[in-house]
């Protein structure tokens, strides 16, 4: 590989690492702005303008706190499970396609970490490893609240990434392509999946609540039942890597789910835009500037999304344990191998015939 | 040495380390752990031999779904290293033994093997390729897929029929 190329990359990967960071760093803040805006008030606004700097204050305190280990632990795995939710949790935005290409100085530069033609599995194999973090801690805490919040968890993400797995294969069948470039190029001129699969995406959707642990399906951290769930003896920074952990989960589903159903960085009329800004501004500088309007669209998507998930938290109550295995299994696993069935009967019937009667 | 052999010599040094770990570590939990990293190192190989659906796969399958059961099992279970019941000499024998034996046929097996020579004219390196491997699979061998997905179902079906409550049973 040459060593420009190299870099190149490697730019690419630490900027996309970065503003995963930024991006899951200030949802804390804005969770507290929107749950403040639905419970009539204001929520954090001291520090800096309308409580900006509320996550930088928050982690120096995290940073200063006794770094505390309880004396029965397992020290190195009570130590190595917040560590590897952080990792797990960052590994997955890699192969996000966050907009279509750079030019400079007519080198093609893609807006992606890796092109990789397992796109899709990858993001799905990480998201099965998200569990370890959680069963880990959970267990080296030595405390049977954080045991049963670990168990909980994990036999929820188990549960739920069957259904998450079926729903996803619909897409995969009408875009016979694993990798997620692929996958977004094909919904140009909104051909967006979610006019295709709207079962599927509402499955996907609930699928991604529980996988991150969210309300209504947060049951592992259930105050009411297990004290604080698998993060109970947990303090300062690790508690802190556990709950950002959780941001970055939620901007990287909603990033998935924005590529996967709403079309990424694709928006209605950009082939006019594009050819607008190519003709007054010129095959390079125009390319660009069309293609971080692309890049705006998607981070615009992926973040509405991240509001959704806050919306709900702070409006939907929490199910109880055997409803959410009820509705995981007995609800959602049957409709997503409907929806395979449809899907696979629209491909070879229905599809077909409307290109037959549109000629 | 090129970086892809002195990286396999590395990814192979890991996983063979991890997987005496997983022997030799005392906690079950610890075993656990180490049999993950070795899965993970077997990824690593498969994507050394541009096999990237199957590292996916191998680790969707092994590390996210199997072992988090074990894990979970084990966790359940409870084990303290105490209460690990001594091993009889006995056992200890037969256990060697029995190791020996299966080292001496593998040995005997690997110095029989005759491994086909490459042919940088014929060889593909994109048959490992999802694409390739749906067209093996789906032409060539679809019977026997056919008949190990039906395997599969019958083991499922048979699965859920023993975890089903009768009635009667108390619920818990």
């Amino acid at each position: 590989m040459d060593l420009v190329e190299f870099l190149v990359k490697t730019v690419t990967i630490v900027a996309v690492f970065g503003l995963t960071l930024v991006i899951a760093m200030y949802s804390t803040w804005a969770e507290r702005k929107v749950a403040g805006f639905i419970q009539d008030r204001s929520g954090p606004n001291r520090a800096g303008w309308g409580g900006l700097l509320q996550p930088l204050a928050d982690a120096g305190k995290m940073f200063f706190k006794e770094d505390f280990i309880p004396a029965l632990a397992n020290k190195w795995l009570f130590i190595a499970g917040p560590s590897l939710a952080m990792l797990t949790a960052l590994l997955a935005s890699a192969v996000i396609p966050f907009g279509s290409t750079f030019r400079i100085a007519g080198h093609e530069v893609p807006l992606q970490g890796v092109e990789s033609n397992i796109g899709i599995l990858y993001v799905f194999g990480v998201v099965a490893l998200g569990v370890y973090g959680i069963m880990v801690g959970g267990w080296a805490s030595n405390n049977k609240f954080s045991l049963l919040g670990a168990i909980r968890a994990a036999s929820q993400n188990i549960s739920y990434e069957v259904a998450m797995g079926l729903s996803l294969i619909a897409i995969l069948m009408m875009s016979s392509s694993l990798s997620l470039g692929e996958i977004v190029a094909q919904q140009h001129g909104m051909n967006w999946n979610i006019f295709y699969q709207p079962l599927g995406f509402i499955i996907f959707i609930t699928c991604s609540f529980a996988e991150c642990n969210r309300v209504p399906f947060d049951l592992p951290e259930c105050e009411t039942e297990l004290v604080g769930g698998y993060h109970t003896e947990y303090g300062s920074m690790k508690l802190g890597f556990y709950l950002f952990a959780e941001y970055i989960n939620m901007f990287i589903s909603s990033a998935i789910i924005s590529v996967l159903y709403f079309g990424g960085y694709n928006y209605p009329g950009m082939d006019f835009v594009y050819e607008q800004l190519v003709k007054s501004l010129g095959t390079e500088v125009g390319h660009n500037i069309a293609t971080l309007i692309g890049t705006a669209v998607f981070f615009g998507k992926a973040l509405f999304f991240v509001f959704f998930y806050m919306w709900v938290r702070w409006t939907i109550p929490r199910f109880r344990y055997d409803q959410l295995m009820n509705l995981g299994w007995k609800k959602l696993i049957p409709l997503a191998i409907i929806n395979i069935l449809i899907t696979g009967a629209a491909v070879l019937f229905l599809k077909p015939a409307i290109t037959a009667w549109l000629n | 040495m090129n970086s892809a052999v002195s990286f396999f010599y590395f990814l192979s040094f890991l996983t063979i380390l991890s997987a005496v770990m997983v022997v030799v570590s005392r906690n079950p939990i610890h075993s656990v752990l180490y049999l993950i990293l070795t899965f993970f190192t077997l990824s690593g190989h498969y994507i050394l031999l541009n096999a990237q659906f199957l590292a996916a796969v191998n680790i969707i399958v092994y590390a996210g779904a199997i072992m988090v059961l074990f894990l979970f099992v084990i966790m359940f279970l409870n084990m303290k290293q105490d209460q690990e019941e001594a091993k009889t000499n006995l056992t200890k024998i037969a256990a060697t033994i029995v190791g020996g034996t299966v080292f001496v046929i593998l040995f005997g097996a690997y110095r029989k093997t005759a491994i086909e020579p490459f042919n940088p004219q014929t060889y593909d390196s994109q048959v490992g390729m999802i694409e390739n491997l749906g067209h093996m699979l789906f032409r060539e061998y679809l019977l026997p897929f056919e008949l190990a997905s039906i395997l599969l179902l019958v083991a499922m079906v048979g699965a859920v029929l023993l975890g089903k409550r009768e009635i009667g049973e108390r619920h818990f």
